[in-house]
């Protein structure tokens, strides 16, 4: 059995064959091998060393199978009170046959179309891992929203993984929104088993001109999983997208959510909860790009973390010389629940206009005891008491989920979490 | 209904409290008061269960359980009440949604049935009349950007909905201006009943002419130094607390 090393970890599998796209993956691999994988001394991932989890935990890199999952486990994951089209996806591959009320959807597997310009948003110079997916992506979607199609209902990507089959999973999605079309998605994943694996997602979004796409994430991932994700989104005029990131498990998770605001009017807003115990480790890195006059990027990330769990945020807001009277807000506010819990928050801003609004604050503190107390001492339990302060510091991320059922969902969700004993 | 005996407690190691006997029952009014530092608002904090103080010695029964062995949200449910001297404020969570919960689970513990919305709101309006609180108040965060007085209020409105059978109103009347003095004292004494009693911590005497003690006790290093009668209270008024800290002094110098 050969031994993986940081240095030759991908080597034999990016040897291996890969269907469709060959110029653009040889485009990622010249783009990886170039880049490398990140040490604990690049910027970027000076706080979160996937490198050397994969090293630690994986003993093969080899692509995941696809496997078969039932309709009763497709029902069963689905999100209480969940009403909308549903894509199934097995170890990263859409399972046609298992999806729901998507007549009226158009979309298909990447390989069905030849023609994308895969990596032109999220590019692979960028990121090292956006890089790799580039190169060995299997699997993902696409997805096109018709110009002035509004999709009442909101659209499930529901993932199975099954690390058995394999232990590396890099699934690609292309999302296209026309102009005027509006569109919801929610991301949710099921795991299977408790091997460690990786998965190394790229998510590529087009926002046409005053398009709303809103982009939900439930991040209740194995304990043994090591995830990295890359969600890059292009916005043109008037346009309009919202991200929630809930994290609330993993063994390694790394955020990387970029938004291009390339037309003016148009709106960026990411927000994000984690809620951390044991030793789960996620990494929120956000990136906004005001390249035009007149847009608008608000951020807030809220966390909770207990154990020897450990957060990171990076907020880079970016405002270029001509993007005059932009907006643009970040907040990230953090409470340790344990002395053995990090967070390392930095937010990151270069403003290169003169006549803009910015603005950032992060905090890390404690659980407020005397609150705690006041409580108690109305009769009010003591866990249940500290869930209803938790909540009262954390909720607010959630109330920017417009869709109703599954705002509840999350709620009740974030607040048996809250209220037990974490 | 309480039974303190020899109490002693302390805070980081320095001893506040040394050795406080105290008899309250039902139907009875005491007024607890003392100098700055006597350990008043310590009294209330150890009967209502702050955890930063530690009982070093002696005992506390209230109706006949152990009360130093319960949580404070036990102690609350057996009907313990403390009326907080700075009420917390709680940005995000909501007065009502609160109170609702308390109230609920100290019902439950009393083995009475929970209520729905539409009882506790009945339940609600009523207890408002009390202490003449608005509405609006309570749908805001618990007592966020509230007054000094609308806090106090706030408190004996929290009393109200509770229905405690021992009350502990620390410092309730200091910052408050006469109007509210009189509307949260005609609150608590409109709660008074011959089943429940009720403990008052305070510097002023001012707050007795309206919550009229039954016993007046004196405070002085962690100690009662001295109990009488209401004429106590009107005493100590006209002269201070010299002349009792002189006496406890020149006794412990002796």
């Amino acid at each position: 059995m050969s031994t993986l090393t940081k240095e030759n970890l991908f080597e034999g599998f990016l040897e291996s064959s890969f269907a469709g796209f060959e110029n653009i993956r040889k485009e990622g691999k010249v783009c990886f091998t170039k880049q490398g994988l990140p040490t604990l001394k690049s910027e970027e991932y000076k706080f979160t060393s996937i490198a050397k989890k994969l090293e630690q935990s994986l003993t093969s890199i080899t692509g995941a199978k696809p496997f078969e999952v039932s309709s009763e486990e497709v029902k069963a994951a689905i999100p209480t009170g969940f009403d909308g089209s549903v894509l199934v996806f097995a170890n990263g591959h859409l399972q046609n046959h298992l999806c729901l009320e998507v007549e009226k959807l158009n979309f298909s597997s990447l390989n069905e179309k030849s023609d994308l310009a895969i990596g032109s948003i999220a590019k692979a110079e960028k990121d090292p891992f956006a890089a790799l997916n580039q190169a060995s992506f299997e699997g993902g979607v696409y997805i096109s929203i018709p110009k002035k199609e509004v999709v009442e209902k909101p659209i499930l990507l529901l993932s199975f993984i099954k690390s058995n089959e394999g232990d590396v999973i890099s699934p690609r999605v292309w999302i296209e929104a026309g102009d005027f079309a509006e569109v919801t998605f929610i991301t949710h994943t099921i795991n299977n088993s408790d091997k460690p694996y990786f998965v190394n997602k790229v998510v590529e979004i087009k926002g046409g001109l005053n398009s709303q796409i809103r982009y939900y994430r439930l991040q209740n991932e194995g304990k043994n999983a090591i995830e990295v994700s890359n969600i890059e989104t292009n916005l043109l005029q008037d346009s309009r997208f919202t991200s929630v990131t809930i994290s609330l498990s993993g063994e390694m998770v790394r955020n990387n959510l970029s938004l291009n605001l390339l037309g003016s009017n148009s709106e960026g807003n990411m927000y994000g909860i984690y809620l951390l115990n044991g030793k789960t480790h996620v990494d929120n890195h956000t990136n906004v790009d005001h390249t035009i006059p007149h847009a608008e990027s608000n951020e807030l990330y809220k966390g909770i973390l207990a154990d020897q769990s450990r957060g990171v945020f990076n907020g880079k807001i970016f405002v270029r010389q001509d993007a005059q009277k932009t907006n643009a807000f970040q907040q990230n506010n953090n409470i340790l629940l344990s002395e053995d819990a990090i967070v390392n928050t930095k937010p990151q801003l270069e403003i290169w206009a003169d006549d803009v609004k910015c603005s950032h604050g992060c905090t890390t503190g404690q659980l407020d005891e005397e609150a705690l107390f006041y409580l108690q001492a109305r009769g009010i339990d003591k866990l249940q008491a500290k869930g209803l302060l938790l909540y009262a510091f954390a909720g607010e991320v959630l109330e920017h989920i417009q869709n109703d059922s599954f705002r509840e969902y999350c709620i009740n969700l974030v607040q048996n979490r809250l209220g037990s004993n974490f | 209904m309480l039974s303190i005996k020899n109490l002693h407690a302390s805070i980081e190691g320095t001893p506040i409290l040394r050795g406080i006997n105290l008899e309250v029952k039902a139907g009875e009014v005491h007024a607890i008061m003392g100098p700055n530092g006597s350990g008043k608002s310590t009294l209330a904090s150890v009967l209502a269960g702050r955890e930063e103080y530690e009982v070093t010695e002696g005992e506390v029964s209230f109706k006949g359980k152990d009360l130093l062995d319960l949580a404070p949200e036990d102690r609350a449910r057996e009907g313990v009440f403390l009326a907080f001297q700075y009420p917390v404020e709680i940005p995000g969570v909501s007065s009502t949604n609160f109170l609702r919960t308390a109230v609920n689970q100290v019902r439950e513990y009393r083995g009475l049935e929970s209520l729905d919305a539409v009882k506790f709101l009945t339940m609600m309006k009523e207890k408002m009349k009390l202490v003449e609180i608005d509405q609006k108040l309570l749908s805001r965060s618990l007592n966020e950007g509230f007054s000094g007085g609308e806090k106090k209020r706030n408190e004996i409105f929290q009393m109200a909905m509770l229905e405690p059978t021992l009350s502990i109103l620390d410092e309730t009347d200091s910052g408050l201006d006469i109007d509210a003095l009189r509307i949260v004292s005609n609150g608590v004494n409109q709660l008074k009943s011959k089943d429940n009693a009720t403990i008052v911590v305070t510097h002023y005497q001012r707050l007795l002419d309206y919550i009229v003690p039954d016993f007046v006790h004196v405070l002085y290093k962690g100690k009662i130094v001295k109990s009488g009668t209401k004429d106590l209270a009107l005493e100590l008024e006209e002269k201070g607390y010299d002349w009792i800290k002189e006496a406890v002094d020149s006794e412990a110098t002796v």
